[in-house]
């Protein structure tokens, strides 16, 4: 029990003074529309009432965090899953692209790894363009990849994985490249002397030695899926999915919206890195790694 | 002098070492070419190793021991000269897997158990799942790490996993072992038992061993037959044929004989320069 609060404290600690600072903020920031409201119908307000007058606004330049709550209650638990209004809704549209689009970033990544490896030209030839590919901004090539697709008939998911691929193969090849030439000369020897054939080589060696580079890859690759979907969902005409629910809540200016969705996706991709963490902590196990 | 050149000579010259030669170098040489220059590793090497001999090879670094073991193994490619194990090139010999390997680090894979590591030659080569666990069971029993099986090469201290090594070589029928300092790195204490279960294991196993070590002891213990070789350029020296009897108590290294040995080693080195650096 002490252990527990040995550890809760600090987090405690540090959410609290988030917590205080966001109210602050509220307060600070959604002011003045209250003392502009007060004046046009020519009240005055004191301190006392303009408080909490910052924290009950329907559109709040800031949200305060109970409203952002309270949001993503109603539009959780409060709401069928099947609803348009439902975050639950929105956020599984946005996962299913995320994390087809993180199937198919990894394959991607790790096939183009062991291009690299076997391969004197790939070798030579393909970094250079990965790392060209990611230096350009995705919010400009999104609606292209969406226009594109929408014209040969893709449309909904697809586009918006392909996005999500886009993003999250970088890491994957960079780490995967890494990992399967971290073997040293006597573990490569080793395999000489044993006339060990390619493939034996890169199964027995090459792929068990690059698995943990692989999983580090892996949770910065599904962190950027996530941000990928999210991207591809704004030009897609605001149908579905958190990037769509941003976009409409931008439009119409509901801000506590725009929270709420924000922290969805902010607990969807802390979700998913989480997962990717147990998965390593499984092999890592199988692998022999110390406790 | 070709490779098919001296398999010839092979059939009809009777043998001039204990034995039949499973190694046999003709003026072997090997020259690095490096940024600054041409490096000579190996220069006019002629030797003769025959079956069942335990050979070690010893000199300062750089006198080209290592690069020597390396060209048998075929990790190697010589520049001059010719070299045949087992009659064969050390290309042939590798794929025919004539030997195994003890490196100067134990190698293991950190992430395969004891068992895992001495079983991967054995299915890289194919074997029968049957006939693996039977092999891993009885070369972990031959250095004595029965019971660690299941344990990870980090759970084992430096000198255990060393015999590891030396059990994953030991696995697959390779009549030769080739041991480049497998005990360089650890202590006098531990290296001294592992010496006295090399030779139990070469008495046990008929193998013929060629030893790389910086110990003038280690090497007048374990062998029949002693290579001192020189650095700059990587050269034989001198080859001393061992008077020891095959069975050798540790206590052997404190008789005359023992002394006069390792007092000609330590001549050999001298000669060469060794000890001017």
């Amino acid at each position: 029990m002490s252990r527990i609060l040995h550890h809760a404290a600090p987090v405690a600690t540090v959410v609290a003074i988030i917590l205080a600072l966001w109210y602050l903020g509220a307060v600070v920031l959604n002011a003045p529309w209250v003392r502009d409201q007060a004046a046009r119908a020519g009240q005055e307000v004191t301190l006392a009432e303009l408080i909490p007058a910052t924290m009950a606004q329907e559109r709040p330049v800031l949200p305060a965090p109970h409203q952002v709550a309270i949001e993503i209650w109603q539009t959780t638990v409060e709401k069928s899953v099947t609803s348009k209004r439902s975050l639950v809704y929105h956020g599984w549209i946005t996962l299913s692209a995320t994390l087809l689009g993180f199937v198919m970033g990894t394959v991607l990544g790790m096939a183009l790894a062991i291009g690299i490896i076997h391969n004197r030209a790939m070798d030579m030839s393909v970094m250079p363009w990965v790392i060209a590919s990611q230096t350009i901004p995705i919010l400009a090539i999104a609606p292209m990849i969406i226009v594109v697709l929408n014209a040969v008939g893709l449309s909904g998911l697809i586009p918006k994985a392909m996005i999500s691929t886009y993003l999250s193969f970088f890491p994957v090849v960079v780490g995967m490249t890494k990992g399967l030439r971290s073997p040293d000369a006597l573990q490569l020897d080793l395999m000489t002397t044993y006339s060990a054939s390619g493939a034996q080589v890169f199964w027995k060696l090459r792929f068990p030695a690059s698995l943990p580079y692989l999983f580090t890859s892996m949770k910065v690759a599904v962190a950027a899926s996530l941000v990928g979907a999210i991207v591809g969902e704004l030009p897609t005409g605001a149908v579905a999915g958190l990037g769509a629910r941003l976009l409409a809540g931008s439009y119409y200016g509901q801000t506590i919206q725009i929270w709420a969705a924000l922290f969805a996706a902010a607990f969807l991709a802390a979700g998913l890195v989480a997962a990717v963490g147990l998965a390593k902590g499984v092999v890592d196990r199988r692998m022999g790694a110390r406790a | 002098m070709t490779a098919a050149a001296s398999n010839l000579d092979m059939g009809d010259v009777p043998a001039t070492a204990s034995a039949a030669p499973v190694i046999e170098a003709k003026a072997l040489g090997l020259t690095f070419q490096t940024a600054d220059g041409p490096v000579q590793a190996l220069t006019g090497v002629d030797l003769t190793i025959g079956r069942g001999d335990f050979v070690s090879f010893i000199g300062p670094s750089g006198c080209g021991k290592t690069t020597f073991l390396r060209v048998v193994a075929d990790l190697e490619q010589p520049t001059e000269g010719a070299i045949t194990v087992n009659g064969v090139s050390p290309r042939e010999a590798r794929l025919a897997r004539a030997y195994g390997y003890v490196f100067q680090a134990a190698g293991l894979y950190p992430w395969r158990t004891i068992g895992a590591n001495v079983r991967l030659p054995l299915e890289i080569m194919g074997y029968s799942k049957a006939e693996q666990a039977e092999r891993v069971a009885r070369v972990l029993d031959l250095v004595e790490l029965s019971g660690f099986e299941k344990k990870f090469p980090w759970q084992l201290s430096g000198g255990m996993q060393q015999r590891a090594s030396i059990a994953r070589a030991l696995a697959f029928d390779a009549d030769i072992l080739l041991m480049d300092e497998p005990f360089g790195a650890l202590d006098e204490i531990v290296r001294d038992r592992l010496n006295e279960e090399v030779l139990r294991l070469w008495a046990k196993t008929q193998k013929t061993v060629c030893f790389v070590t910086h110990s003038i002891p280690e090497a007048v213990y374990l062998s029949t037959r002693i290579v001192v070789m020189s650095p700059r350029p990587g050269r034989v020296t001198d080859v001393i044929d061992s008077t020891l009897p095959r069975e050798r108590p540790l206590e052997i290294r404190e008789t005359p004989e023992f002394l006069a040995i390792a007092h000609r080693v330590r001549e050999g080195l001298r000669a060469g320069h060794s000890y001017d650096v």
